[in-house]
Formats: structure tokens, sequence, C-alpha cells
């Protein structure tokens, strides 16, 4: 961690904690990829990109099961203590975050595949901003665990406010399509589907960043965090 | 042991409540208070204006690199200090209403109330019962049936009763080096003090026999109070309620095992117990 002055006494320790955060930002560098290539395939409708994505998640599973063996042989060979407990803690938990937001990358590239067979339905403007807006977060939460920058962690915890709000958004105009065409059920609901994806994303990125925030500072956020998705109202009180 | 190992690892098993098992958790009233203690060996300054409580009934961990001053406070506990020339403590260390480092205490009643056990097991060359019984002799007069009595809650409350009473009448020195620390333990408490300290209690001794004798003092701390130093910061982990961590004679840091084992509050404290240095 970026606040240590001194190094560690093992040096082969201090390298496997670097490769540590290495296996996590190759990690966090794979799901961010699948998120942006599974909206790239989605907006150009490019199938082939979308079964790419699909095919890629076996990689970032595998990673996930190797940063846990190796989270593992850290706990019982090293007894960490202090930061570098954190820090190994912390990594298993990103790498279970990561790990299902490559899930949710391949079901939305997936979705992609039967999106691009079906007749175009509005705008896809939304999908791209929220998209952008996760990818950022997400990088900022991992580069914020890299830099051991806690003020970087927390504005990434607080900046999901946006993300449920284009998701709102686009929870209103899918409604909107399926009440105009039932033909355009098919693939509002595809992609109803897709946006909740990327919104889940988004909240697994502030889960990172509350992770790095402990990691770094051994304490915990605790206030309630920000968040706007109310599409949960927005059938179920229509009078309001 | 393992009933509150679990326990404590279940209270710390969630992430968040790692670092939360605070300081409320200890017992707050102090068996031994340090108030601004300062150590001389002649001229050398070993111990820096101390402060801390020793919690009743908990155990309380010292760790710090070798020459940080841990067995230097330990030894001031009982005085043990008083037996060479040219060391003197300043300040107060009080307990029961006493300041147990001023010139008018009675230094055998003092050691009565603060046992000690040794890094190496010190079992006097007489039979086991003979080395538990010398110590009762010299504070206490019992009858024979008395003493009978006291040694078998000794040895039974030292988790070694099982092993050596059917041959009380044996050389202690025939035993292996985790019975003679467990005997050694019962001589301790055999007088029934109220402090225990630890100095490096199973630095010589076997795995299973450090994991029988951190039992032990798992299963002591409900009678007395506990402090302990230790050069195995998974021992203190392990053992201690509070944890004290020393550095240059000063007291850099204390605060609950599991805080400050995962989130110490100070940058010196952080770079020893993850081996950055010490």
């Amino acid at each position: 961690m970026g606040e240590e002055a001194q190094e560690h006494t093992v040096k082969s320790y201090a390298e496997e904690l670097k490769r540590l955060s290495g296996m996590i930002i190759r990690m966090g560098g794979l799901a961010e990829r699948a998120v942006a290539d599974a909206t790239h395939a989605l907006v150009e409708r490019d199938s082939d990109l979308a079964a790419d994505v699909v095919q890629r998640d076996v990689e970032i599973d595998k990673l996930e099961r190797e940063i846990e063996s190796f989270t593992i042989r850290l706990l019982a060979l090293r007894q960490p203590m202090g930061s570098d407990l954190r820090m190994i803690v912390a990594s298993m938990r990103i790498s279970h975050d990561l790990e299902r937001i490559g899930d949710y990358a391949r079901n939305a590239a997936k979705r992609a595949i039967v999106i691009a067979e079906q007749p175009q339905i509005g705008s896809l403007n939304g999908f791209q901003r929220m998209a952008r807006l996760v990818q950022e977060n997400l990088k900022n939460a991992i580069d914020a665990l890299v830099t051991a920058d806690v003020a970087k962690a927390d504005e990434v915890w607080a900046a999901d406010e946006p993300v449920d709000e284009i998701y709102n958004g686009i929870f209103r105009e899918m409604l909107t399509h399926m009440m105009e065409d039932p033909r355009n059920i098919t693939a509002a609901t595809h992609l109803l589907f897709i946006a909740k994806n990327l919104e889940r994303i988004g909240d697994h990125a502030t889960n990172i960043a509350e992770t790095v925030h402990f990691a770094v500072r051994g304490d915990t956020l605790t206030e309630e965090r920000p968040k706007a998705d109310a599409s949960a109202y927005a059938v179920v009180r229509p009078h309001d | 042991m393992s009933g509150t190992m679990t326990e404590q690892t279940g209270q710390n098993a969630s992430f968040g409540g790692m670092a939360a098992r605070s300081s409320a958790e200890l017992n707050q009233t102090a068996r031994i208070s340090i108030r601004n203690l300062d150590f001389y060996y002649g001229t050398n300054k070993a111990l820096k204006a101390i402060n801390i409580d020793y919690p009743e009934k908990q155990v309380t961990g010292m760790i710090g690199p070798s020459g940080c001053g841990k067995s230097t406070l330990l030894r001031v506990l009982n005085r043990m200090f008083s037996l060479y020339p040219g060391q003197r403590a300043t300040g107060e260390v009080m307990m029961d209403g006493t300041n147990i480092i001023g010139a008018d205490v009675d230094m055998n009643e003092l050691r009565s109330k603060v046992g000690m056990v040794f890094q190496k097991p010190t079992p006097f060359p007489m039979t086991i019962y003979e080395n538990i019984a010398f110590g009762i002799r010299l504070h206490e007069k019992l009858s024979r049936s008395q003493m009978d009595e006291r040694i078998e809650w000794a040895l039974t409350r030292a988790a070694i009763w099982g092993e050596v009473k059917d041959r009380l009448n044996s050389s202690a020195m025939g035993l292996s080096g985790g019975q003679q620390q467990r005997l050694c333990i019962a001589r301790t408490i055999a007088v029934r003090p109220e402090v225990i300290l630890f100095d490096e209690p199973t630095s010589a001794l076997d795995p299973i026999s450090t994991l029988k004798i951190e039992e032990l003092i798992d299963e002591l701390k409900r009678d007395f109070t506990i402090a302990i130093v230790t050069h195995n910061m998974q021992q203190a982990a392990r053992c201690a309620d509070q944890v004290a961590f020393f550095y240059l004679g000063e007291l850099i840091e204390v605060a609950p095992a599991a805080q400050l084992f995962t989130a110490p509050k100070q940058q010196k404290t952080q770079e020893y117990i993850t081996g950055r240095f010490g």
C-alpha cells in the first residue's frame, strides 16, 4: 500500500503482494473491456463482437479462481497482519465483484446477439452513457486500490447516482415502446435487462470502492450510499 | 480453547467487523494502572513515560522488537528490578491503591500477588509435589490435607494433574519441557496470585505444548489478570484481549487485539506487524 514508507523485510512476500495486485489490475482490465465491448456490440449490432465477449468471460472466471487460491495461500503461509491482511482480504472480495461484473457483461452480450436480429427501437444513447459511467467508476475503483487513494475510492462510492438516473430513464422509455407496439416487447425486454445489468455493474463498482476504502484506511464507510434507482416504484405507484 | 477462539473468529468474521471488536468489549476495570513510568538501567532510560492499564481478568499482550522495553516493563510489575543495583523506576504503578514501585512495599507480599512464568521452564530439582508445596510454605501454613488439596487444585488448573497425579513423588526434572512449563504455571498459581506475568512462556516449547499453554492462559484469565510478553505476534493475536506495542522504550499503541492486528492507528505499529521492520 502506498502509505508504507518501508519495504517488507521478506522480499518474496512483498513480491507476492505485488503479484496479487497485478492479478486484480488484470482482472479489472478484462471486466472493463467486457463492459465496453458488450455495449459496443449492442449499439453497433455486432453479433461477432458480442459472441467474443461471451466467450472471453471464461478468462475472468479463471482469474477469479486463481486470485482466490493465491489469497488463501498467502493467508496460510504468511499470516498477514494490518494493511497486508486488509489488502489480501480486499483482493479476494474485489475478485468476486469483478467476476459478477463479467457475468453481467456476458449476459448483456448474449442479449445483444438477440437484439441484433430485432428491429431497432429508439436510440441507444442512454446505454452508451451508462456504460461509459460504470466503466469509469470501475476503472477509478481499481486505480484507487492500486494507488491506495481513499479520496478516489470515496468519489466512486458516491458517484453511482447518475447511473441510476439513466437507468430510470431507460426503464420509462422501454415501457413506452412496449405500450406503443407489442411487437417491441421482445427487444424492449432484452434492452431492459441489459440496462439492469449495467446498473448492477455500477453497484458492484461501488462495492469495490467500499472495499478499497476499508483496505486502505481500515475503517468502513457506514453512511447510506446515495441511490436513485426508483424503477421499483415506476409501475406500482403510477399516480404519484 | 477452541470454544473461545471460534467465538472470536465468529465475531470478526464479517469483513467490516474485522476491526469492530471495540474497546467496549474489554473489561474496563484496571487491575494495574501505570502512569508516567520511567525506568533506568543506570543512566540508560529504558522506558519513557509509559501509561497503560491492565484490565482485570483479561490478557494483555506486549509485543515489540528486541530491546523495546516490554520485558523491562514486565520486570517492573513484580519489582524484579529491585534485585539489581542501579536499576530504578519512577512514576506510578498502582495496584490495590498502592504504588508498587514505592519504597515501603512488602516485596514478599507483592510477589505472592504477582506471579511470574519465565521463558525456560524452571522446575526445582525436587519432586513434583515439593515443587508446588515449596512456594506455598513461604506464604501460608497449611495442614497436610489442605496442602494436598491445594496442590491438586493448582495442578488441575494448570492442566497437568492427569499427567502427574500418579507420580507426584518423582523428580520434576523427568517431565517434558511442556509439562515442566505447566508445572511452573501450577507453582505460580498455587500461591493464588492476582496477576500472572508470562515472559515468552512458549518460546522453548514445541507447537503442541505451545497450544496447550495458550489454552491454559485462556482458561486462567477467568480468575487472573494476565500480562504476556511474546515475540510471536500470532500468539499475541490468539491469546490477548488487548495488545500493547512498544518501540525504543515507548508505548506506541495499545488497543484491542483484533483492532491492533487488522487496523492499527499508528504507522509504526503497522510497519511492525506487517513485518516491515523489527
